[in-house]
């Protein structure tokens, strides 16, 4: 478990293969978490996010940014040193919200899934920080995955969660890269640049039509 | 005879899988509207069969008013639809691929939609409303215009985030029901989660509604999370405008105050309602004061929609008994008329060949019949006597004043406000100089009038036993 505060280190200068990694590592977790809850259906999930998250979807993401040669660029709005501070924050609060809660001694009173929550937020609110400070499209979609490995390690901490929800959010990545492939290629098609920040001269009111 | 509640959720299957294969786009509209024809009977027929309790579906006196009410819109938008389409196809807008494309999805999401109001379940709830975002995401995409792409891509970012966070209150939910109800499905239960909710630990539930607050309240368009919302609905075909206005907001907010009902039973847990107020009264504020800013028609509109949901949130917020019933009422006619003012706003688009409001001018001499339908519906919306709004309004005003009279008159600013913005708008589309063409519109009116029709006998006359059920929801939301 401790691993995951590697990655939060790394995450921030994030690329493909850091989300590959961290992809790997929720397996692991989640294989812990199959074996230490004694629920062998949890271990569909582990696979799912190993071969899902930590193959496929980084090769495809890989075939993509090769395809439209977009490697070079890693535009920030923040500068690293900023975003490291943030994303610090943001995991200080997460811990601070959550493992106070089952002092009251009503829920959560294991520390182990207190613990799993605490870093299952802080995920996610880093996946958010990311996919604010990024204003390129791709690095955006792995934004967005690394918030949803969140929600699958929190999902898959809380015990004896029926496995409809866990189908569920891995149908939902796969959605989740179709369209936004779909997209990402659209706006290809349109602009010649994955750059969000090129969309940005039709946000607001329509001015003419272009 | 099948169950009418898995009649309700099959038919859009079949309807998917069938559409999907057809690629005439003329028959792909009649099955369309068949099967959203059938799902509204289905919906009705729920009325008269016993009510279903589940582990994972259910049906009571609230959900099934929304169930009606998002058939009923699903069927009339599915008439509109058909006669705007073909429009479509002659300008070129759209291919007859993308139309098949566009079929399958409609009905994707009204059965996602009507799927997460009958849920008895929160996980289910979120897949409904999480499929029935997709495929609107695609849809307002269609038109592949750089807007649109943009549009889209906004509504998805935006959308996927408020999902997430929902989709983590739910576990935060699930987590906090487990120690109480034991693990398994039985934690996820509606009903289970509201009687049991007063033994649940206060601080963790509290912390799951916010999540859930900004997860939902982001697909209801609420004011700090509603940047998606004009976007999505001004470049998407407009009956995708009609629905996610008239219907996806509702259930968004259906959602929401289900989770409040669950919150109510503890009486420790964060107050609600105190949320739902600022909420409500920062969207009608902000969106009155938007609308005078506005250059495109179903933009303003949009605008509208989300003044109109701030409403419906600030009822909900007040609560007790009349501010309640003032709320489902809003819901309602909101729902019937925004739904009617994006009909008549399609066509009126489609024979300008504009959206721009500077271009559409003289409506009233070049098409007659649109004019009339518009200024009703503006008027309806903009809670004009005798219209269904301006009941519920009234209703909402006179119950909260004694309760917060301060709040109460930054409301009535707000809906003043846009009632000014909306009549200044609709005088200079109205009237002027005519422009454009004087094309024939080929135009069904019968969605349009049956709407207004309805919302304007509403505001003159309900029902007793319409009363009646109002009134037994609104006791249940407390």
């Amino acid at each position: 478990m401790l691993s995951f505060l590697l990655l939060y280190q790394d995450r921030i200068t994030a690329t493909l293969n850091v989300f590959a990694l961290q992809s790997v590592m929720l397996t692991l977790a989640v294989a812990w978490q199959a074996y230490s809850q004694g629920a062998p259906h949890l271990l569909v999930t582990a696979l799912l996010a190993l071969v899902v998250k930590g193959v496929v979807i980084p090769g495809a993401m890989h075939r993509i940014v090769r395809r439209l040669e977009i490697h070079r660029e890693v535009e920030q709005v923040i500068g690293g040193g900023p975003t490291m501070l943030a994303g610090l924050g943001l995991v200080a609060l997460s811990f601070l919200l959550v493992l106070p809660i089952g002092k009251s001694g009503r829920a959560l009173t294991n520390p182990l899934v207190r613990e799993d929550l605490a870093f299952a937020l802080a995920i996610i609110l880093l996946g958010m920080l990311m996919m604010i400070t990024r204003r390129n499209a791709v690095t955006q979609v792995v934004g967005f995955m690394s918030l949803e490995n969140g929600l699958v390690l929190a999902a898959t901490g809380a015990k004896g969660m029926p496995l409809v929800v866990e189908v569920s959010v891995a149908f939902s990545v796969l959605i989740t890269l179709f369209v936004f492939g779909l997209f990402v290629f659209r706006i290809r098609e349109r602009f010649d640049s994955v750059d969000v920040g090129a969309l940005d001269r039709f946000r607001g009111e329509r001015g003419e039509p272009s | 005879m099948i169950e009418p509640i898995y009649a309700l959720l099959l038919t859009p299957l079949l309807a998917v899988a069938i559409l999907a294969a057809v690629s005439n786009y003329r028959v792909g509209a009649a099955i369309n509207m068949v099967a959203s024809g059938l799902s509204c009977c289905a919906g009705v027929a729920l009325l008269f069969v016993e009510r279903v309790r589940g582990d994972l579906l259910i049906i009571d006196d609230f959900n099934i008013y929304l169930v009606i009410l998002t058939t009923f819109v699903g069927f009339t938008t599915s008439i509109f639809s058909a006669s705007y389409i073909g429009h479509e196809l002659e300008t070129g807008r759209l291919t007859p691929v993308f139309l098949r494309f566009y079929h399958a999805l409609y009905q994707t999401m009204m059965g996602a939609m009507t799927l997460a109001l009958v849920a008895n379940n929160v996980g289910l709830l979120w897949v409904g409303l999480e499929l029935a975002t997709l495929s609107t995401v695609v849809m307002v995409g269609l038109y592949r215009t750089p807007a649109a792409v943009e549009a889209a891509w906004k509504y998805f970012i935006l959308g996927s985030v408020g999902i997430a966070l929902a989709f983590f209150g739910t576990i935060l939910v699930y987590l906090v029901a487990q120690d109480v109800l034991g693990q398994g499905l039985a934690a996820m239960r509606w009903d289970a989660l509201v009687r049991e909710a007063a033994k649940f630990d206060p601080q963790l539930l509290s912390l799951a509604f916010v999540f859930l607050l900004v997860g939902y309240g982001t697909k209801v368009g609420l004011a700090p999370f509603h940047a998606w919302l004009p976007d999505a609905h001004s470049e998407g075909p407009t009956p995708i405008s009609a629905v996610l206005s008239g219907l996806l907001l509702n259930v968004g907010l259906y959602a929401l105050l289900r989770f409040k009902m669950v919150l109510a039973a503890n009486p420790a847990a964060l107050d609600v309602g105190k949320i739902m107020i600022g909420l409500g009264l920062i969207s009608v504020v902000f969106a009155a004061l938007m609308l005078y800013r506005r250059r495109d028609i179903k933009r303003l509109f949009a605008y509208s929609s989300i003044e109109h949901m701030g409403i419906i949130t600030f009822a909900f917020g007040i609560g007790g008994p009349l501010a309640n019933f003032a709320g489902l009422l809003h819901m309602t006619m909101h729902s019937l008329t925004k739904s009617a003012i994006f009909f008549v706003v399609g066509h009126i688009a489609q024979v300008k060949g504009t959206q721009r409001l500077d271009d559409i001018r003289g409506l009233s001499t070049t098409h007659p019949t649109l004019a009339v339908g518009l200024a009703i519906g503006v008027f309806a919306i903009a809670g004009m006597p005798p219209s269904g709004v301006f009941m519920s309004e009234f209703l909402l005003i006179s119950s909260s004043f004694p309760h917060a009279p301060l709040l109460t008159a930054i409301l009535v600013i707000g809906v003043l406000l846009a009632f000014g913005a909306l009549v200044l708008r609709l005088q200079g589309v109205l009237f002027g100089t005519p422009s454009g063409e004087r094309g024939a519109v080929r135009a069904t009116y019968i969605p349009l009038f049956i709407h207004l029709a309805i919302v304007i006998i509403a505001g003159l006359w309900l029902p007793e036993p319409v009363i009646k059920w109002f009134r037994i929801v609104a006791a249940q939301l407390g």
